[in-house]
């Protein structure tokens, strides 16, 4: 009875006897089964044939150290293997199955050397307590106590003061350094570098684009024309303002296009212009398919229908891609009439 | 000219020689030189025929029209549909000869069966069929033509031309054709397919017409030489080889991720199997 009280958990063996229910073990400690013999305990020829094994394991793992050493030097670089679809290059694919399978065979011998060979007797060893004797606790406190008194911590008022007091400012520098996070966004979460007149150029190219370019189902991917003169200043001002710039261009037949009210004249014979940005956290979309007029979002998969005022058909996105109001110039170009008239990309706590 | 005189001849002299020996062989020489001779008035290659070879050829093209695609895009290729997911196919008056020659030099069309998608598949024609096909498509109403050789010849471009078609891939195809141009899943069962293994001229064409849910990419906004570099950069992804043996269709984390924790740890939970296993016992016996 009072072996199996100490194997209970801890937590029923309280020493209060306060009504705690005492568990009684449910199925007895059987403890450790016989010991069975293996094959290569009592069959020495067994046991050679073994060592044979793990000999022979060891050797080979040997001989392909050394192979990888020799097809270093000895294959070719730009030599490649080619096997059926796949192609690899030769060197690095040697060096890889031969030092591989040295280190695999390595492991392997051990295994089979320390399941067979090595000494195999079943052993248990018991769990010691968690916590410390009561005597090493009132020796470490007695410790600490004596510690107290003899560095005088308590009865030299002015040393413990002014220590707290630095400690206490030293938490200010945290948080004065947090400063650095900013400046503040101010109002540059509402704003784009797009404002009235600014050309609608190609990505990449900088070309103007004239709606004549431009033919029903065409998709392009564009910018503003002052984007180019930031990148000679500050390529980092630069990369914030093409992240928040990039629209895409595209032309739908006009009698698709469901404008919405205040919208009619945004467009250009059926040329439209939204924001690259998505919505819900920010991913540039341009899954244009020009039969259904649909924008996939490849992140979260959030629809927008761009002849619909790019409504949001699927996904998690909240609000529609904002759109860019459109114009002609006198010479022809694609222009902006006017800035985004809401912010772009993922929404924020202050807009709501 | 024995045999036609005798064929001319009134019918008594016919049948009282029907049972002759070689009435049969006469017979069918005869039915030969008919053939023959009809074959020659009115076979296409006929020198005699007056037609020029363009309006030749644009016939032909009408002609193969109404067999193989005149079921779904109309006998006058006014269309049978809106083209999306429909039985019917789109009408086909103004995308061009270009559009005719991708689909069908894709093996696209004819179509098998209307999917999401039309899926590429082997050619069902000769190229000298599909430039009939596309010649007649083409006089219907003008649209982007075949492009000429030289606009996707990319044996001349500088490895700054490939850079720069690197940039505009990455900025105008990637969305959906993946940055290794191993295409991606579109909405609804479409998707962007592979540009493995795809002809330049093929390349071509599909920025020029915009098949299926594809958009047009014309040749004013991305410029011939725009086009060129792009080729020439997907060129360089299709021959460029996978270091390691095995691309794992080059999708990057997903696929190698995949492989490591199927495979890799696969085999290390297999190992660990291994060496937790008891082995083989000899019961009751004595060590020696």
């Amino acid at each position: 009875m009072s072996d199996e009280k100490d194997n209970l958990p801890a937590v029923s063996a309280g020493d209060e006897p306060n009504g705690q229910v005492q568990l009684a073990e449910p199925i007895p400690d059987p403890g450790i089964e016989p010991h069975e013999h293996r094959i290569t305990d009592i069959d020495p020829l067994a046991a050679d044939r073994v060592e044979r094994q793990v000999s022979t394991m060891f050797t080979l793992a040997g001989l392909l150290a050394l192979g990888s050493c020799v097809a270093y030097f000895a294959i070719p670089r730009d030599a490649t293997i080619e096997f059926g679809p796949l192609t690899g290059n030769a060197n690095n694919m040697t060096l890889g199955l031969t030092v591989g399978l040295a280190l695999f065979l390595i492991g392997a011998g051990a295994i089979q050397w320390a399941k067979k060979l090595m000494v195999d007797n079943e052993i248990s060893e018991e769990r010691h307590d968690a916590g410390s004797s009561p005597e090493q606790r009132a020796d470490i406190i007695q410790g600490f106590q004596q510690g107290v008194e003899e560095s005088g911590f308590t009865r030299r008022k002015m040393i413990r003061r002014s220590l707290i007091g630095a400690m206490g400012l030293l938490g200010l520098p945290a948080i004065v350094f947090l400063r650095d996070l900013g400046p503040l966004p101010g109002r540059s979460l509402y704003n784009t570098i797009w404002a009235k007149g600014i050309r609608v150029v190609n990505d990449v190219t900088l070309r103007p684009i004239k709606p004549s370019d431009l033919v029903v189902g065409q998709l392009v991917n564009a910018a503003p024309a002052n984007l180019a003169p930031i990148e000679e200043e500050s390529p980092v001002e630069y990369q914030n303002a093409k992240a928040k710039a990039a629209v895409i261009v595209v032309r739908i037949a006009p009698d698709q296009i469901r404008p919405k009210a205040g919208r009619e004249n945004w467009g250009v014979d059926g040329i439209l212009c939204y924001s690259k940005i998505c919505t819900h956290v920010g991913c540039p979309i341009s899954l244009y398919e020009q039969t259904t007029h649909h924008v996939l979002c490849p992140c979260h998969q959030s629809t927008f229908d761009l002849a619909d005022g790019a409504k949001v058909i699927f996904g998690p996105a909240a609000r529609p891609l904002p759109q860019l109001p459109l114009a002609v110039d006198a010479e022809g170009y694609l222009i902006a009439q006017n800035g985004f008239d809401e912010p772009v990309g993922a929404s924020f706590w202050e807009r709501g | 000219m024995s045999e036609k005189r005798l064929s001319l001849s009134p019918a008594r002299f016919l049948s009282a020689r029907r049972r002759h020996r070689s009435a049969g062989l006469v017979v069918l020489l005869f039915g030969l030189l008919a053939v023959g001779s009809a074959y020659a008035a009115f076979a296409p290659d006929n020198a005699e025929a007056d037609n020029s070879a363009q309006s030749q050829q644009i016939e032909e093209g009408r002609k193969l029209f109404a067999v193989g695609c005149a079921s779904c895009h109309g006998l006058n290729a006014e269309g049978g549909g809106n083209g999306e997911g429909k039985m019917a196919g789109p009408s086909l008056i103004g995308v061009g000869a270009a559009a005719v020659d991708f689909q069908v030099g894709t093996g696209r069309m004819p179509a098998m069966q209307p999917n999401a998608q039309i899926p590429q598949k082997p050619k069902a024609y000769s190229q000298a069929e599909i430039e009939a096909l596309a010649a007649y498509v083409a006089s219907l109403a003008p649209g982007p033509a075949v492009p000429a050789e030289e606009s996707y010849d990319i044996s001349k471009v500088t490895d700054e031309q490939i850079t720069r078609g690197g940039e505009l891939f990455r900025t105008n195809c990637t969305a959906c054709h993946n940055f290794a141009g191993k295409g991606g899943a579109l909405p609804n069962g479409r998707y962007a397919p592979s540009l493995m293994g795809v002809d330049p001229k093929h390349i071509y064409e599909a920025m020029l017409t915009g098949p299926q849910q594809m958009p047009v990419f014309s040749d004013q906004v991305l410029q011939p030489e725009d086009k060129r570099d792009i080729i020439a950069y997907v060129t360089a992804l299709q021959e460029q080889k996978d270091p390691g043996g095995f691309g794992l269709g080059r999708l990057g984390p997903v696929s190698e991720g995949l492989w490591g924790w199927l495979v890799g740890i696969g085999l290390l939970v297999g190992v660990a199997v291994w060496i937790g296993a008891k082995g083989v016992r000899a019961k009751g016996a004595k060590a020696e």
